[in-house]
């Protein structure tokens, strides 16, 4: 796999036909990718798609059944403890000390990548001042608020200085405004050259953060590409319909079903439709025109460019969660 | 460009030494420690049920009880230290299954830290803990009427032929932590070796007293020898058979539970 533009450096990660089972689960199916220095990866899927399993291979704390994968040229099976010295691993769930101080929890973690004494307190206290996190220092991690508690884990993944880092769903559970916060601080953290391998369940989390984005369903790499490459592949634009009463949902799904290339999808929550079609304006016309006949009222019609969650949705044959948390139903797409 | 990656985790892995696994291993005592004294409640639990245990026997059930030769506070008490420990050990494979849940399992197993020093560092502030409560128990039995008989050394040596038990059986409680994974279940399935240890030895009871077919077992289990070695200690009588057997059941028993348990440890997902 290439990315547009990139100079041929030694990838940072490489992962060749990677394979892991789980009973008669395969959790990673012939998984293969590369991540060159410096360059942010999302790993995208739903729940289940073998996104943590791949970074717990990465990170050395799963062996995997056969193929390989290397990370700063080290391989996960045979350097396994000279590969812990350069990786920092941000856990989905906030791994910090409940009991300990925010402090308390940089600074053993600092001794526990052998840090000298002088050097992880400095480098603690420069993290709690990046992460706003001065103040509440000194408090027990448990009084802490989840977007305080998910900076002080970036914080603690940082504390070694790691070339290669791992954000397993950094912004899982937190509501809009912390992510943003968040989003903002990873980027500032990966514009000095750290290589980011990181996991999420959000569209717009791949778009905002990763310059190459990789689609894994069901332990299978199913796409990969950066989030414009995913969009143009799924060609052409999206007749989205909003109706002003529920009810008429499924009438005009059935309506305009014949005009796209994929069954339309039904959002309930929020009175939308939005359905894959080749061209533009033709089939938007034919829609207006098949849901005015019989007298539908309608909010807003119209025609746009694909997300990265319609591309999700072609790809998969299944939407993902999106970033504002509405569940979707989806029809039997194709792509 | 392509070199300077390649080599820039080589230079940046320090080779792990004896003096950074020996760091590794104080750090991680120092934090479970600071959880020890920031969650006092538990600690006031697994000193107050041994506390009940002592105040049972000294006066609710030991009026029943006549053991010939000695008196029975003089001859319950180094059982009922050594339940103090055992009850200890609980708390180690809750501690190991909150971890292992929490997810701190998988953060310190991604760091480079020495292994082992995870688990040393969890046996070693729960033998600190053990032996303030071993302390504090000690003190109230002999508030109750406990006396030593001895000579200092040899009552000295009693305390730490317990310590060096109650040390070995943590390692059981960590093998046993790690292996259900579930904190409720830790705690639960932790209880049944002090069940079967404690009240199956010479602790309450001399083991004469119980059923044929219990016998051989209550009579040469490790509780019983060290609670006989101990006592023998406190007021004198014949030792050493007692003491060997109980130095070898607890470096046995140690040895083959730091290996299961560092297995455990090494494969641990929550």
């Amino acid at each position: 796999m290439s990315y547009g533009g990139q100079v041929a450096v030694a990838p940072m990660i490489e992962v060749e036909a990677l394979t892991k089972r789980f009973g008669v689960t395969r959790a990673l199916d012939q998984v293969s990718l590369s991540v060159g220095a410096g360059r942010v990866v999302a790993l995208l899927g739903p729940n289940g798609a073998g996104k943590t399993t791949l970074v717990r291979v990465l990170t050395t704390l799963l062996i995997p059944d056969s193929g390989r994968a290397r990370v700063a040229g080290l391989d996960v099976r045979e350097d396994a403890k000279a590969i812990r010295s350069v990786i920092g691993l941000a856990g989905q769930y906030a791994t910090v000390d409940q009991l300990l101080t925010g402090r308390e929890n940089l600074e053993l973690v600092g001794l526990l990548y052998h840090l000298d004494r002088p050097v992880y307190r400095c480098r603690a206290q420069q993290a709690l001042e990046r992460m706003s996190l001065v103040d509440a220092g000194d408090r027990p991690v448990k009084t802490y608020s989840g977007g305080m508690r998910r900076r002080l884990d970036l914080a603690a993944s940082l504390i070694g200085r790691p070339p290669v880092l791992f954000l397993d769903e950094p912004t899982t559970g937190l509501d809009p405004r912390t992510r943003n916060e968040l989003w903002e601080l990873i980027e500032e953290l990966v514009a000095d050259g750290t290589t980011v391998l990181l996991t999420t369940q959000y569209m717009q989390e791949a778009e905002e953060l990763a310059s190459s984005v990789v689609v894994l369903d069901a332990g299978r790499v199913v796409a990969a590409g950066t989030a414009d490459e995913l969009k143009d592949r799924m060609g052409g634009n999206v007749l989205e319909i909003h109706v002003t009463h529920q009810a008429d949902l499924e009438k005009a799904a059935s309506l305009v079903a014949g005009l796209g290339t994929a069954a339309p999808r039904v959002d309930a929550e929020q009175n939308k439709l939005s359905m894959p079609v080749k061209g533009g304006p033709r089939e938007l016309i034919a829609a207006g025109r098949a849901l005015d006949d019989v007298g539908m009222a309608l909010e807003d019609l119209g025609i746009r460019r694909p997300s990265l969650d319609d591309a999700f949705l072609a790809l998969t044959g299944h939407a993902t969660s999106s970033v504002n948390g509405f569940r979707t139903r989806t029809g039997e797409a194709d792509g | 460009m392509a070199d300077l990656i390649r080599q820039s985790p080589a230079t940046a892995a320090v080779p792990l030494t004896l003096r950074l696994a020996l760091r590794d291993m104080e750090g991680i005592t120092r934090r479970n420690l600071l959880r020890i004294i920031r969650t006092p409640q538990l600690l006031f639990v697994s000193i107050l049920q041994p506390t009940i245990i002592l105040l049972l026997f000294r006066y609710v059930l030991g009026g029943a009880i006549h053991v010939p030769g000695i008196n029975y506070v003089d001859f319950v008490m180094p059982g009922i230290f050594l339940e103090a420990v055992l009850i200890g050990g609980m708390t180690t494979a809750l501690a190991l299954a909150q971890d292992l849940q929490a997810g701190m399992i998988d953060r310190f197993r991604s760091l480079p830290m020495a292994r082992p020093a995870f688990l040393a560092g969890r046996t070693l502030a729960d033998l600190i803990r053990n032996m303030l409560a071993l302390g504090f128990i000690i003190g109230l039995a002999v508030l109750v009427g406990f006396r030593f008989h001895n000579s200092v050394g040899a009552c000295l040596a009693g305390i730490a032929l317990i310590i060096v038990f109650g040390f070995a059986l943590t390692w059981v409680y960590a093998a046993i932590g790690l292996a259900v994974k579930d904190p409720q279940t830790a705690q639960m399935a932790a209880i049944l070796p002090m069940f079967v240890l404690f009240f199956a030895s010479s602790a309450l009871v001399p083991v004469a007293t119980m059923p044929g077919w219990l016998q051989p077992f209550a009579q040469n289990q490790p509780a019983t020898v060290t609670i006989n070695g101990v006592r023998a200690l406190f007021q004198g009588g014949p030792v050493y058979h007692y003491l060997w057997q109980s130095m070898s059941w607890s470096i046995g028993i140690g040895i083959v539970f730091l290996i299961v348990s560092l297995n455990l440890y090494r494969k641990a997902t929550a």
